[in-house]
């Protein structure tokens, strides 16, 4: 069985030292398939990415991504391990335009492997029109697809996303979820955290349940969609002890 | 008539000793009072540079058609820009790094007043307390016209051109340049910058560098149409601040529009009062500014 | 020997008025972590304000008010404060450097008004004509500098003793907890820009109390005393004695004007004649030395901040995990 391509083991992070926000959290991400982490807030989801792409103390515990460690790292070797984040607020550059934020993302590809940005605006026709238009000045559904063509600038092979469908009419949120189906069928790997429970749970593969810091439930998708345990879990019913 | 113009000069050095000054500002978020000290730095550099080039290659010592600059001295601003800019680094490097890694950042806007001492002094120490100048030929003001009188040395509008050119190369870098959008990105959100692949340690030595080299350039200009002495800085300190709290904090044009504000408000002060208020000029701007629009007229709040 | 120890005198009485203002300073930056880049303004409004009200009439500029020594000494507190009032105003809200450049602009604006404003204040011939208080009962001798030296240490005292109690109370735990978590005391209700504005004018005022007091301890204030250097030395003194702690702010005060004085002498006295120039420079070096100095190797001064423990009886607990 090849390695996940991405895998948390026993990881407690947080952004104060003595406070541990996610405590002893472990997951893995198959390769090509859409993993999605679940639950109610402050349940740490966010946390765990923030982990991952090196903008959150870790604690204790190792990230592995295929196979190699990159726990620790700062964030700014996220490209040179094939990863790519999408943040949750603030995820584009306001005061660049639509082509310098693009030109500045791929830029970090390693060894030059960046996709070239006519193949984007191919992707996000949407962006091509504005490309000198100020970031600032797009809508947030707008905004929100450009974030994603810098994340695939650099032609990861692993998209951590946070809450994508944040703050998106439910069209801009489907038309968003979709597209990151669209991607997997390419052979991105994606790491979604989502709000919108049902929209997501249905495109996803597997799921993650979180609550306070701990994982709870996991199990592939399909099942868990219809399993009233689900509710309990973010209702508060039900809760497992350490993993 | 002849103040307007005397203050777009004194704005031109005052504004590339703006530019650094903010973008230190906003993105190692303090108040670097030891920031004019790199103009003193750059001056001094250049003094010692062009009396160097000057002894050995005498051909240099030729002056550029009706202005007081040698060809050395050119030479020589080219290597205290250079010299200045790395002297920033390491003075970063030095103090305010190991002040900001230990923790608030208050502290470095300590270190900078304390910085600031031991630099102005230090020179003090070694170049001696009287005054410095770059060429001891008197330069002669050309008559722009009689009525009203307008005197303009030439001195003075090669310092207004060079000025102008650096802003315009800094501009072109900025909004061409995958390395400016990577500064501007660092200085708009740093978390997503790195997220992008910048690394946040070279873009702040490159912040350093590009502040020193500019500072320098500001010193040497100051020097050319003042004297260079050791407390230069000291001077120098409240009118660069109040360029970019007028420009901004963090915004570079912000900062160029700000240093000429500045330049052409206290010029045009001894109008209306007294010469010896001068120094206060750049206060009442900070205050105006302050009571009136508070971020300056390109600055926002930082996320 | 009776020269030694007026000289020990002289000395104490001028570290014990720094030492108020360092007391000042210490509840502006210790207690509530303000930048004030300008102290010596405020400690100068106070010396000013404090002298012209006092003084008799003279020639060329305001003054001569001649109201008794405590309203005179009052109306300088009162100037220096209503200046920390403006400044906090403005700059409190805004983002902290905002104060330090503020501030530093208003020094930079007070010794250059006070240069040149003749009418107001003498220019640099400075403020004459004051009449030390009780100086007709005591005379002006060793006996006046004596009972002088005992009245600052009394003042001392009491700001000390204020102060402590400030802290102690429920406005000491208020800045203590804006200082470490804006958010949350903000979420209970406080006004974070309203409490450190009161920080802030409290402190000045208390700094141009020391000013009031220096000026009548020379009977004489010119833009000579106003100038920057003050304000470097006093903030040596507050960080090498310690921030947030008010006794290690009075040693930190004796320490510094110790250090100053002696090397001042000890300058001056070995120095060959060609570099008296550049006694001063010198020592401007140390003290920028000692401020970065102590910044990278201890920072929080030599007598750190001792944690104020409200409820006796109560220990913090180590969080238990969750």
């Amino acid at each position: 069985m090849p390695d996940p391509i991405l895998a948390a083991e026993a990881v407690t992070a947080g952004y104060v030292p003595d406070l541990p926000i996610l405590k002893n959290v472990s997951l893995a991400a198959r390769t090509g398939q859409i993993t999605l982490i679940i639950g109610p807030n402050g349940a740490g989801k966010s946390t765990l990415i923030k982990a991952v792409a090196g903008l959150v103390h870790i604690n204790s515990g190792r990230i592995l991504v295929a196979g190699r460690e990159i726990t620790g790292q700062s964030a700014d070797r996220l490209a040179s391990n094939g990863i790519a984040y999408v943040p949750q607020n603030n995820n584009i550059f306001r005061s660049l335009t639509i082509e310098q934020n693009l030109t500045l993302a791929a830029r970090r590809a390693p060894a030059q492997t960046g996709v070239p940005l006519e193949s984007l605006y191919a992707q996000f026709p949407a962006l091509a029109d504005k490309r000198r238009d100020k970031a600032g000045t797009l809508s947030g559904g707008q905004r929100q697809f450009l974030a994603i063509a810098m994340a695939l600038a650099a032609a990861p092979r692993l998209i951590l996303m946070d809450e994508p469908s944040a703050g998106l009419s439910p069209k801009a949120a489907q038309e968003v979820l979709e597209h990151a189906r669209t991607l997997t069928a390419e052979g991105v790997s994606i790491l979604l955290v989502e709000q919108n429970v049902n929209q997501a749970m249905r495109l996803a593969d597997h799921c993650y349940i979180f609550a306070e810091g701990r994982n709870q439930l996991d199990g592939p998708a399909a099942e868990l969609l219809n399993d009233p345990v689900v509710g309990e879990i973010y209702l508060g019913g039900r809760r497992v002890g350490a993993a | 008539m002849q103040n307007l113009i005397d203050g777009i000069l004194t704005g031109s050095y005052i504004s590339l000793g703006a530019i650094g000054l903010t973008l230190v500002m906003h993105i190692l978020r303090f108040a670097n009072f030891s920031h004019a000290e790199l103009l003193s730095i750059g001056a001094y550099a250049a003094l010692v540079c062009d009396a160097l080039v000057s002894a050995l290659t005498p051909a240099f010592a030729a002056k550029l058609g009706p202005l007081s600059l040698t060809w050395s001295l050119m030479a020589a601003i080219v290597v205290s820009m250079i010299f200045t800019g790395l002297s920033a680094v390491v003075l970063d490097r030095l103090v305010f790094k190991r002040v900001r890694e230990k923790g608030a950042e208050l502290s470095m806007v300590f270190a900078s007043f304390g910085m600031a001492l031991v630099i102005r002094n230090v020179i003090g120490l070694i170049f001696g307390l009287s005054p410095e100048l770059y060429s001891k030929d008197i330069a002669f003001a050309v008559v722009l016209s009689r009525d009203p009188l307008l005197l303009v040395k030439p001195d003075q509008v090669f310092v207004l051109l060079a000025a102008l050119l650096l802003m315009l190369i800094l501009h072109l870098i900025l909004s061409r340049t995958t390395f400016g959008f990577s500064l501007r990105a660092v200085a708009e959100n740093p978390a997503l910058a790195q997220v992008n692949g910048v690394n946040l340690n070279r873009t702040i030595m490159a912040v350093w560098l590009i502040g020193g080299a500019l500072a320098a350039a500001a010193g040497v200009f100051y020097g050319l149409s003042h004297q260079i002495i050791p407390v230069m800085g000291r001077d120098l300190v409240l009118p660069i601040f109040a360029a970019t709290i007028v420009g901004g904090i963090g915004s570079v044009y912000g900062a160029v529009l700000g240093g000429f504000i500045v330049g052409i408000a206290a010029n045009m002060s001894v109008l209306v009062l007294p010469a010896g208020y001068t120094p206060s000029i750049p206060f009442l701007l900070i205050l105006a500014v302050l009571i009136m629009r508070p971020h300056g007229l390109f600055g926002e709040a930082r996320a | 020997m009776i020269g030694v120890i007026s000289y020990l005198v002289f000395f104490a009485t001028t570290a014990s008025i720094l030492a108020i203002a360092v007391l000042g300073l210490n509840l502006q930056w210790g207690n509530t972590g303000l930048f004030n880049g300008g102290v010596v303004a405020f400690f100068g409004a106070g010396a000013y304000g404090t002298l012209i009200l006092g003084g008799t009439p003279q020639a060329g500029h305001l003054g001569g008010f001649e109201l008794i020594y405590p309203l005179a000494l009052l109306g300088g507190m009162v100037l220096a404060g209503a200046m920390a009032w403006i400044v906090g105003l403005l700059t409190l809200r805004l983002r902290h450097d905002y104060l330090a450049i503020a501030t530093f602009g208003v020094a930079v604006a007070f010794e250059n008004l006070m240069r040149n404003a003749e009418w107001l204040a003498g220019g640099a011939k400075g403020v004459r004509g004051f009449e030390r208080p009780l100086r007709d009962a005591l005379g002006d001798g060793f006996t006046y500098n004596l009972i002088f030296f005992a009245g600052v240490l009394c003042v001392l005292i009491c700001v000390y003793l204020f102060l402590e109690r400030l802290v102690a109370s429920p406005f000491g735990r208020l800045l203590r907890a804006i200082r470490e978590d804006e958010e949350a005391a903000q979420s209970l209700g406080k006004s974070p820009a309203r409490v450190r504005l009161t920080a802030f004018v409290t402190g000045s005022v208390i700094l141009g109390l020391a000013g009031g007091l220096y000026g009548t301890f020379y009977a004489f204030v010119s833009p000579q005393d106003v100038l920057p250097t003050l304000t470097f030395q006093i903030w040596a003194m507050l960080i090498v004695g310690g921030a947030g702690n008010n006794r290690g702010a009075i040693l930190g005060a004796f320490l510094i004007w110790g250090a100053w004085t002696a090397s001042g002498w000890a300058l001056s006295r070995f120095a060959p004649v060609e570099a008296q120039l550049y006694t001063g420079s010198v020592q401007f070096v140390l003290i920028g030395a000692v401020i970065v100095g102590m910044l990278l190797w201890r920072p929080q001064g030599l007598f750190p901040e001792r944690l104020v423990v409200s409820q006796t009886g109560i220990t913090p607990q180590k969080e238990q995990g969750a």
